[in-house]
């Protein structure tokens, strides 16, 4: 393994994680949009406590993906930026948004400005992982070409069926994703309704990828050969619809913890799975990782540096989800319910 | 054709070359100011977060030491204008992480491999900042109190760190280090020589300092206000003597760490310093010009106040030393001189001035320890009055520096133009962000008038509602 594929395999582990944390603050976003029902209330308000302390953290996982993109891979960088600039100040316009929203509704007492900073924070929420999506699926599409550092397709090249529908998957994912992890968090009641969510939810990334797939075939066709094809990809569906069937199994019976691994291990294979089938491109057909690598003494000084912080930054995480998510943050098993406290 | 057509063709392409070519100038100018807003937008946050943990932390450490009631209500109301602040730095500086591609792609293209190692460990301080925050604004009943303090310990640190770390970056852009440049290409890249190119030291700590200087100052102003209305409030006070303390230091550092910052562009960049000095001539004994308007097609500053010699003197300590003058360089390579030596002046005057007041309250603080009473109306007036200046000299001061490297974005290496986005079109999208800046920047104000307004602690009477950060 070259250290670029190393880096590659480090930048798929920071979209990983940035899709399982920051993607999840944004699925709770969503269901902040689609909270209903007589506990609409306190829906939004457990949605409110679970982002809180650990949004701010959750999203530097996409800073680092960027920043290792562009000192390991700063053509790809470039050439992303300039191809995917719309979808991408689309993301940003949500990002924004929905962390300011959210932290003035939170600092703002007053009901009716809450319910107009609500409206923008679920809103946002919405914006950012449809336009990340479909941001990924413009790279997976053979779509972006390139002349002489100029876009062939022009601009808008991105705009295409394939990509939107990566789009609406990213954010059936999320969303998903998000309603398992409050479904530990909530009690009685209000965990009933975010099993429901997440089962509903569930459907709705099965129908999303049954329509990315289908669109792959004619307009991703480097990706659907490989997802279809290679010797790994039938062990990786497999174990992929393995998680997704425990997940709905647990769901259905009331295991939250055992649903909220599930889902976790269903989205990382699935993203996992693209990084898989699109080895070695970043952007198909033109930007390999090792034609759009920085210099090699570049690449491993940022292996060293990035080893070097993991030590540090795991156990921090370590410590922040231990001290707002309680005793077993990440266990998979449903313990005695908890008295008391909450 | 005809040559009367053949001619009309001509001028037709011609016109239509003409429109492209001026299409691009204003997109680069567009994307000049994106990037301007942003910057300028996301460093008063970024200021913020460097010394509000500072100060949040040591008012709870007076509390702790001390059992100040006062200190402890300080440090959560602190922490909750930190709450709000926080999260408006973090998302304007993630624009601009993107923004660094989507606007000057070609710069991160050439740049990225080079400079790439402090925005990776600048990564690493905002996961140990964010996560810290977390726990200290969210975590006051969660946690034993050494852990709560230490926890804003690392935050305060890690915002420094941040700075440091960015500042590494801009260092480089303003002296290019770490690589040999092959045919336009960068060859040899060594990325730790890179992320310590010379002058590194000044900038950072200059950078740093500043940081301090502009939030004590814009905090100390607001209690000092509030204190000219009620002059016992003991909340006021505690706040007061926490932010005047650490700004007050960070003011009276500041000039001698800018005079190094100086003495540096002497040797790196003197087209820069003859910009920002307002001086054209080479000359022996160069004299400090004070204000004045530079006349750039007459090669002179006019109505400025001339201190012969000072500039030579300032630049190299030495009153006879040689100073080059802007006309020693190709005009295309001058910064706006107008602009930068503007910006300058400011910059250096509001220094002097907080300065200045920096002495005069560790003065009467000194003073107040034999019996004299504590800061009078006067000088409380003077504080509030000084509460903006420590920002306005901050920007004003990346203005002398951003403005000042033009027309390069590498200084020496690559120019600005080179560096921008092929994207037609970029006024919507620089007017799309302005107006959520200005949109957010109203609704912090808002935001932290009411947190401030009912501010506790009249009289001496310990402060009985105490707010916990965020909601619990
Ligand atoms: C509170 C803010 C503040 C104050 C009071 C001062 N500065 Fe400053 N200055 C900055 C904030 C700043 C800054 C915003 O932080 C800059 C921009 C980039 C940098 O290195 O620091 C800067 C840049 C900067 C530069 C340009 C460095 C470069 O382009 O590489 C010089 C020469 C000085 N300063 C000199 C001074 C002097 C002689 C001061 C005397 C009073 C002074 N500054 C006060
Ligand atoms: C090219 C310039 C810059 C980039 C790309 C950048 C990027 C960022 C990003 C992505 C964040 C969010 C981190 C999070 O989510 O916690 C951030 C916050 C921060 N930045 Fe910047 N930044 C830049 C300039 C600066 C400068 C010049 C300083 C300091 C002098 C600075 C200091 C900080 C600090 C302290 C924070 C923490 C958040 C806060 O306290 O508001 N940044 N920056
Ligand atoms: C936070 C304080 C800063 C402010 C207010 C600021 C301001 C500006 C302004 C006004 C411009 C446009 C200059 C022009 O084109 O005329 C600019 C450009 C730029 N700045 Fe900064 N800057 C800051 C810090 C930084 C830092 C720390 C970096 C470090 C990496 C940086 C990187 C850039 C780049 C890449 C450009 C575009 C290329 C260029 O115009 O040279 N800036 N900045």
């Amino acid at each position: 393994m070259s250290a670029a594929d190393l880096l590659g395999a480090v930048t798929l582990a920071a979209v990983v994680f940035y899709a399982l944390l920051g993607g999840a603050d944004f699925g709770g976003g969503i269901w902040d949009l689609f909270a209903s029902g007589p506990r609409a209330k306190e829906q939004r308000a457990l949605i409110e406590r679970a982002i809180g302390p650990i949004w701010e953290a959750n999203h530097v996982w996409l800073i680092l993906a960027v920043v290792v993109l562009f000192t390991g891979f700063p053509r790809a960088f470039a050439a992303v930026s300039i191809a995917l600039f719309v979808p991408l100040v689309a993301l940003l316009v949500g990002i924004v948004l929905r962390g300011a929203a959210f932290t003035f509704r939170l600092y703002d007492g007053r009901d009716p400005v809450q319910r107009a900073w609500g409206a923008v924070f679920s809103m946002s929420s919405v914006l950012a992982p449809l336009a990340l999506g479909t941001a990924v699926g413009a790279l997976a599409s053979g779509r972006l070409r390139f002349e002489s550092g100029v876009p062939a397709g022009g601009f808008m090249a991105w705009l295409a069926p394939f990509p939107i529908a990566i789009g609406l998957f990213a954010t059936a994912l999320f969303a998903y994703v998000a309603a398992t992890y409050l479904a530990v968090e909530a009690h009685g009641a209000l965990r009933d309704d975010f099993r429901r969510r997440g089962i509903i939810a569930g459907v709705a990334v099965f129908a999303a990828a049954a329509l990315a797939l289908a669109l792959a075939h004619g307009h991703a066709p480097l990706i659907f050969a490989a997802l279809t094809g290679r010797g790994w990809a039938l062990p990786f569906h497999a174990a992929t619809g393995v998680a997704a069937i425990v997940a709905f199994y647990a769901l259905s019976t009331r295991r939250v913890r055992l649903a909220r691994a599930a889902a976790v291990a269903q989205t990382a294979l699935i993203i996992a799975g693209w990084g898989a089938s699109q080895y070695p491109y970043l952007v198909v057909p033109d930007l390999t990782l090792a034609n759009a690598s920085a210099p090699a003494r570049t690449q491993e000084l940022l292996l060293w540096a990035l080893g070097a912080g993991a030590l540090l930054l795991f156990p921090c995480l370590y410590l922040l989800f231990r001290i707002f998510k309680g005793d077993r943050p990440f266990a998979i098993v449903d313990g005695a319910p908890r008295r008391g406290a909450r | 054709m005809t040559p009367r057509e053949r001619l009309a063709a001509i001028t037709f392409v011609a016109a239509l070359r003409e429109r492209r070519y001026s299409r691009a100038v204003s997109d680069l100018l567009w994307a000049r100011w994106m990037m301007g807003t942003s910057l300028a937008f996301h460093i008063v946050f970024a200021a913020i977060g460097v010394a509000m943990p500072l100060f949040m932390v040591l008012a709870e450490w007076r509390w702790r030491r001390s059992g100040s009631d006062v200190h402890l209500e300080l440090a959560k109301r602190w922490a909750k204008g930190t709450a709000i602040l926080f999260a408006v730095g973090a998302v304007s500086g993630t624009v601009i992480s993107f923004e660094l591609g989507l606007l000057w792609p070609r710069f991160m293209e050439f740049a990225g491999p080079i400079i790439g190692m402090p925005f990776s460990l600048e990564g690493f301080a905002f996961f140990t900042e964010a996560i810290f925050l977390g726990i200290y604004l969210y975590g006051w009943d969660r946690v034993s109190p050494r852990v709560h303090l230490a926890s804003g310990v690392v935050v305060a640190v890690s915002g420094a760190a941040s700075a440091f770390f960015v500042t590494l970056a801009n260092a480089w852009m303003n002296h290019p280090a770490g690589f040999a440049l092959v045919n336009g290409v960068a060859a040899d890249v060594d990325p730790i020589a890179a992320m310590f190119p010379p002058g590194w030291a000044h900038e950072v700590v200059h950078v740093v300092i500043s940081c301090y200087v502009a939030t004590g100052f814009a905090v100390a102003g607001i209690h000092a206000w509030a204190l000219r209305r009620e002059p016992g409030n003991a909340f006021h006070r505690a706040a007061l003597g926490v932010a005047l303390g650490v700004g007050g230091v960070a003011a009276l550092l500041q000039p001698l760490s800018g005079d190094f910052s100086a003495r540096q562009l002497a040797v790196t960049q003197p087209v820069k310093l003859a910009a920002l000095e307002g001086h054209f001539h080479t000359e022996r004994g160069a004299p400090l010009r004070i204000g004045g308007l530079p006349d750039v097609d007459a090669a002179e500053t006019r109505w400025a106040i001339e201190i012969p010699a000072g500039l030579s003197l300032l630049a190299f300590h030495d009153p006879g030393a040689e100073v080059k003058g802007l006309l020693e360089f190709p005009r295309d390579r001058w910064p706006l001189v107008v602009p930068v030596h503007l910006a300058f002046q400011l910059m250096v005057g509001l220094g002097t001035a907080l300065a200045a007041v920096s002495l005069a309250f560790f003065w009467l603080a000194w003073r107040g320890r034999t019996g004299t009473p504590l800061l009078g109306r006067r000088f409380l007036t003077v504080v509030a009055l000084a509460s903006p200046l420590g920002f306005v000299a901050l920007e004003a001061g990346w203005m002398v520096t951003e403005l000042g490297r033009q027309p390069y974005s590498v200084w020496g290496v690559q120019r600005t133009s080179e560096a921008v986005t092929p994207v037609p079109g970029l006024a919507l999208p620089f007017w799309i962000f302005t107006a959520i800046y200005v949109f957010l920047g109203v609704m912090v104000v808002v935001l932290l008038r009411r947190q401030i307004a009912h501010a506790p602690g009249g009289g001496d009477a310990p402060a009985s509602v105490v707010v916990s950060g965020g909601r619990t």
